[in-house]
Order: structure tokens, then C-alpha cells, then sequence
């Protein structure tokens, strides 16, 4: 279980997060909603241990991985899908595949279990990943975090900008996740393109969770989205 | 002698220093690839590893071979062993800010030339070289062990490219130099590349000293030339990219070495400054880099 404990953050001077505090269990998807600016992004990087802590903690099964250096904290098996997919442009598919896998020493097994999922990177194997199409990067970016064989994985905006076809493809990844018993969060703004495999919704507003709701809630009262959310 | 014969003696002479050239740039062109860091003490890691090397041969004894042998391997770890005690102990807390490691940097260069004036003294010493058999050709005889030096760089070169290319660490340099911080995400000890990084570079400045210390002698001075040659090179190759440092290795060394012969070196320095000066007006990403994006 993934528990943030009234953390804070600042981009230097400038404090983005003002005390965010939620949970994920395994095999649980949690939904991170909320305008620009409100702190979704900077709550991701937060676990990654890339935004450094001004107060609060950040635990995993109980451990407090908001204390290790950041390298150390993908291997205790959290996979991150950054928004805007950050891949390794000048590496090949290939390449940035096995980046993902040094994480914690998988190989060849785990490999091709996730091509299975994408067949399409395996035609694209020696490609620099700087060439491939928006869709099959955001293929390959999912690729290299599920590579860790992670029990957390963490998602910024997976769906943006990708054809229909490509986001039920990638929902049909998340769910596989879920069904795996892995703790999924999942940042979006889209609220149609999660709201039907969310379990909870957690609503973010200038660096505070204003409100942490089932799912079930908003399906059945459409209008507190609006409330939150403002769309 | 007729000028045939004179401007092929020319272009061995430069294409030792194109070997030795491309060999101390590619250590300049990766720290700056990977870290952003403007190293002017990279000089000064050449001196330390000819002046190490005269060290290691002339405590060696035996024959010459063994000292070299010998300098060729301990000089380069010795030299890359004091570069990333100094990436952890002033780069990494200046944070790798561009402006604050340029004088950090420059304050190496003068803590390690004058530690060198102190304990090695102003002398300029020779390490002899392991073999000095001479080829003659019809017009000259010329040492064989300058053709060693061509080959050794470029064999060195190669391994480089293939550690780059072929191996895991490859994949761990390249991927910290494309995105320090999905390096990160991804358990990529990204402060530990950075001073294996910075060893390598220096390390590398530290072999081509090895190798031209049989032809040149070290001295605490003998810095300057290689860093000023090494910066031309890198701009003019496109800095980070390994290729055109070393197409431009050969273009500098080759013009240093046939100008020196012609004319003088002076006028062969100017030209290379010159053209330093033309490609960053007319293609300031250099021969082989990448725009901005």
C-alpha cells in the first residue's frame, strides 16, 4: 500500500503542494483530478522522490521511501509513466527497455512477457524511440515502467493526446494491472476517460486533496465533477 | 628533400597529434555530453597523467617497456581516481551549476599545476619510449613508435565507442546525458555517473598524455595546448557528440601538424582559432551536433 502523509513541497521559493495526504492499496486504481497547476504532476514526482519534501512523509508497506535518495526508489517497485512520456529519444525501443529492466535485475522473461502486451514495439525493436509515432511511444513508455514488474504504478496524463483506439488500449493495460493486484495512481484530465475504471477519485486544488470520493459516487451524481473539477 | 616527401613526413607528424588530440577531446566532449560541465582543468589532467607516468617508469626501472606498460595502465586510474574525488568533493556541491564549475574548474587547474611545480619541479622530463625501432622510407626514417601512438588511439577510441554502443553502461550514460531525471525514475545512480563520468573524461586526457609522453617529455606547463585543442575540436565536432569530436580531431590535428611543418606553429594555432570562430558564426551547434530543440 502507497500512503502520502501530509506532504509538502516547493519548487525552489515557489510551494506547490500544501499537504497532500492519500492512500492506494493494491489492486486499486486511484484517480488524481484536477485543474492545471494544481499540483498533480508535482504530487508524482513527490513519490518518484524527485521533488524534494518539506514536510510529511511518503510510505510503501511501511517503509518510508520518502527518506531514500531518489535512484533507490523504483526499486522497491514503482513504475512511472511520466506525463509526456520522457522517453530515451536517442535510444532504441530496445534500449529503453532495458533501462527498465537493469531496475531490478529482470531480463529476458519479463521482456517478452510485455511485448506480448505491445507487439507493436517488438517490429519497432532497433527504432530510436525518438522516431516512433505518439501512440507507440506512449506504448513504450508504459513498456519500460511495467519492466520493473512493479507493485506501484504511477501514470501522468497516459491518454493525452492518443487516438481513441490507443486509450482503450492503454485502459485495457491499467485494468490488467489492477486485476495483478498492483496499486495503480493515475493523473488525468479527462474525467470520461477514467471515471469508468476508477475505484476512487481524489480531487487536488492548489496543492491540497480537497475531497477523496468512490467512484460509484460520481458515476451516479455526474455534477459533483462539475463541482471539483469545472468542466 | 622535394615537397612530396616533406608533406607526407608532415601528415604522420599530424596525425600523431590527431590521434592524441582526438583521444584527450573525446574525454572533454563526454563530461560535457553527459554532465554540462565545462572542464577547464582538462588540461591539467593531461599534465598529471604524463608527469604520473615519468613517475611510474622512472620507479619501475628494468627495461623502458615495463615502466611504459606499467604508466599506461596506473597513470589513467591514478588520474581518474583524483577527477572524481574532485567531482564529489567541489562539482557535486556546487551542484553542477554551468557559471559556478567553470570557476570551480579553473580553481583545479591552478591547485593541480602548482601542487605539480611543488613536488615534481619545473623540469621537463622523459619517459623513454618502450621500443624505438625506425622505419625507413626512401627519403627518412621515422620511429615506429609514433605509429604505435596512431594505433593505440585509435583502438582506444573504438573501445570507447563500443562501451558507448554495446554495454549496459553505454545505456546508463547515454540515457543520464538525454534526461538526468527520468534517469533517475528509472534507479539510475545518477550523482555515481556523474563521477564515473568525470574519471572517464579525465582518464582519457590521462592516456593520451601516456602516449605522448615518449615523444614530448611532461612538464607542469604542458596543459595549456592540449585543453585550448581539445576546446577547438569540441566545438568544432558538436559538443557531446563523439563522432564529430573525432572527425574533428583529425581535421585540427592534421592542419596543426602540417601547418607546424610548413610554417609554424603559431600560425597553425591562429587557423584552428579561426575556424572555431567561423563554425560557431555560421553553425554554432558544430559539424556533427544537433540544434537546440
Amino acid at each position: 500500500m502507497l500512503e502520502l502523509d501530509g506532504i509538502q513541497a516547493a519548487y525552489g521559493a515557489a510551494p506547490v503542494l500544501h499537504g497532500v495526504s492519500f492512500s492506494v492499496a493494491r489492486g486499486e486504481i486511484l484517480c488524481l483530478l484536477g485543474r492545471n497547476g494544481a499540483g498533480k504532476t508535482s504530487t508524482m514526482k513527490a513519490i518518484m522522490g524527485l521533488l524534494p519534501l518539506t514536510a510529511g512523509t511518503i510510505r510503501l508497506d511501511g517503509e518510508e521511501i520518502s527518506r531514500l535518495p531518489a535512484h533507490e526508489v523504483p526499486k522497491r517497485g514503482i513504475g512511472y509513466i511520466p506525463q509526456g512520456r520522457r522517453l530515451f529519444s536517442e535510444l532504441t525501443v530496445a534500449e529503453n527497455l532495458e533501462v527498465g529492466l537493469m531496475v531490478r535485475g529482470h531480463g529476458a522473461e519479463t521482456r517478452a512477457r510485455v511485448l506480448t502486451m505491445f507487439p507493436r514495439l517488438r517490429e519497432r525493436f532497433r527504432q530510436r524511440a525518438g522516431t516512433l509515432s505518439g501512440g507507440e511511444q506512449q506504448m513504450l513508455a508504459t513498456a519500460r515502467a511495467l519492466c520493473i514488474e512493479p507493485s506501484v504504478l504511477l501514470l501522468d496524463e497516459p491518454t493525452e493526446g492518443l487516438q481513441p483506439s490507443m486509450i482503450d488500449l492503454i485502459r485495457d493495460v491499467i485494468t490488467g494491472m489492477k486485476a495483478e493486484n498492483v496499486a495503480v495512481a493515475l493523473v488525468e484530465q479527462r474525467v470520461d476517460a477514467v471515471l469508468a475504471i476508477a475505484d476512487r477519485v481524489a480531487f487536488l486544488e492548489n496543492g491540497r486533496i480537497r475531497d477523496v470520493l468512490d467512484a460509484d459516487v460520481l458515476r451516479a451524481d455526474h455534477s459533483l465533477v462539475e463541482r471539483y473539477v469545472g468542466v | 628533400m622535394d615537397f612530396g616527401p616533406y608533406l607526407f613526413l608532415a601528415s604522420l607528424e599530424g596525425a600523431v597529434t590527431a590521434a592524441v588530440l582526438a583521444l584527450t577531446a573525446a574525454g572533454l566532449s563526454l563530461v560535457f555530453g553527459i554532465m554540462r560541465v565545462v572542464n577547464v582543468a582538462h588540461g591539467e589532467f593531461f599534465m598529471l597523467g604524463a608527469v604520473i607516468a615519468w613517475w611510474v617508469a622512472s620507479l619501475a626501472g628494468g627495461h623502458p617497456a615495463v615502466g611504459f606498460v606499467l604508466a599506461l595502465v596506473i597513470a589513467p586510474l591514478i588520474v581518474a581516481a583524483i577527477a572524481a574525488l574532485a567531482d564529489f568533493l567541489v562539482l557535486k556541491r556546487v551542484q553542477y551549476d554551468p557559471e559556478r564549475t567553470i570557476v570551480a574548474t579553473i580553481g583545479l587547474l591552478y591547485i593541480i599545476q602548482q601542487t605539480v611545480l611543488m613536488t615534481y619541479g619545473p623540469e621537463a622530463r622523459p619517459v623513454e619510449a618502450p621500443f624505438n625501432h625506425r622505419i625507413y622510407f626512401p627519403w627518412f626514417g621515422y620511429s615506429t613508435y609514433k605509429f604505435f601512438v596512431i594505433g593505440a588511439a585509435i583502438a582506444l577510441l573504438l573501445g570507447l565507442w563500443l562501451v558507448m554502443t554495446r554495454t549496459r553502461l553505454g545505456i546508463v550514460l547515454r540515457a543520464t546525458q538525454l534526461d538526468r531525471e527520468t534517469a533517475l525514475a528509472f534507479a539510475i545512480p545518477v550523482e555515481r555517473v556523474y563521477a564515473l563520468t568525470f574519471g572517464l573524461g579525465a582518464g582519457l586526457a590521462a592516456l593520451g598524455a601516456v602516449l605522448v609522453v615518449p615523444i614530448q617529455q611532461a612538464h607542469y606547463l604542458m596543459g595549456g595546448d592540449p585543453l585550448l585543442l581539445s576546446f577547438i575540436v569540441v566545438i568544432i565536432g558538436g559538443l557531446g557528440s563523439l563522432a564529430g569530436t573525432v572527425v574533428a580531431a583529425v581535421l585540427i590535428g592534421m592542419s596543426d601538424g602540417i601547418i607546424s611543418v610548413f610554417f609554424s606553429p603559431t600560425l597553425a594555432k591562429i587557423i584552428a582559432t579561426l575556424a572555431v570562430a567561423l563554425v560557431l558564426v555560421f553553425r554554432p551547434q558544430g559539424l556533427f551536433g544537433k540544434a537546440a530543440r
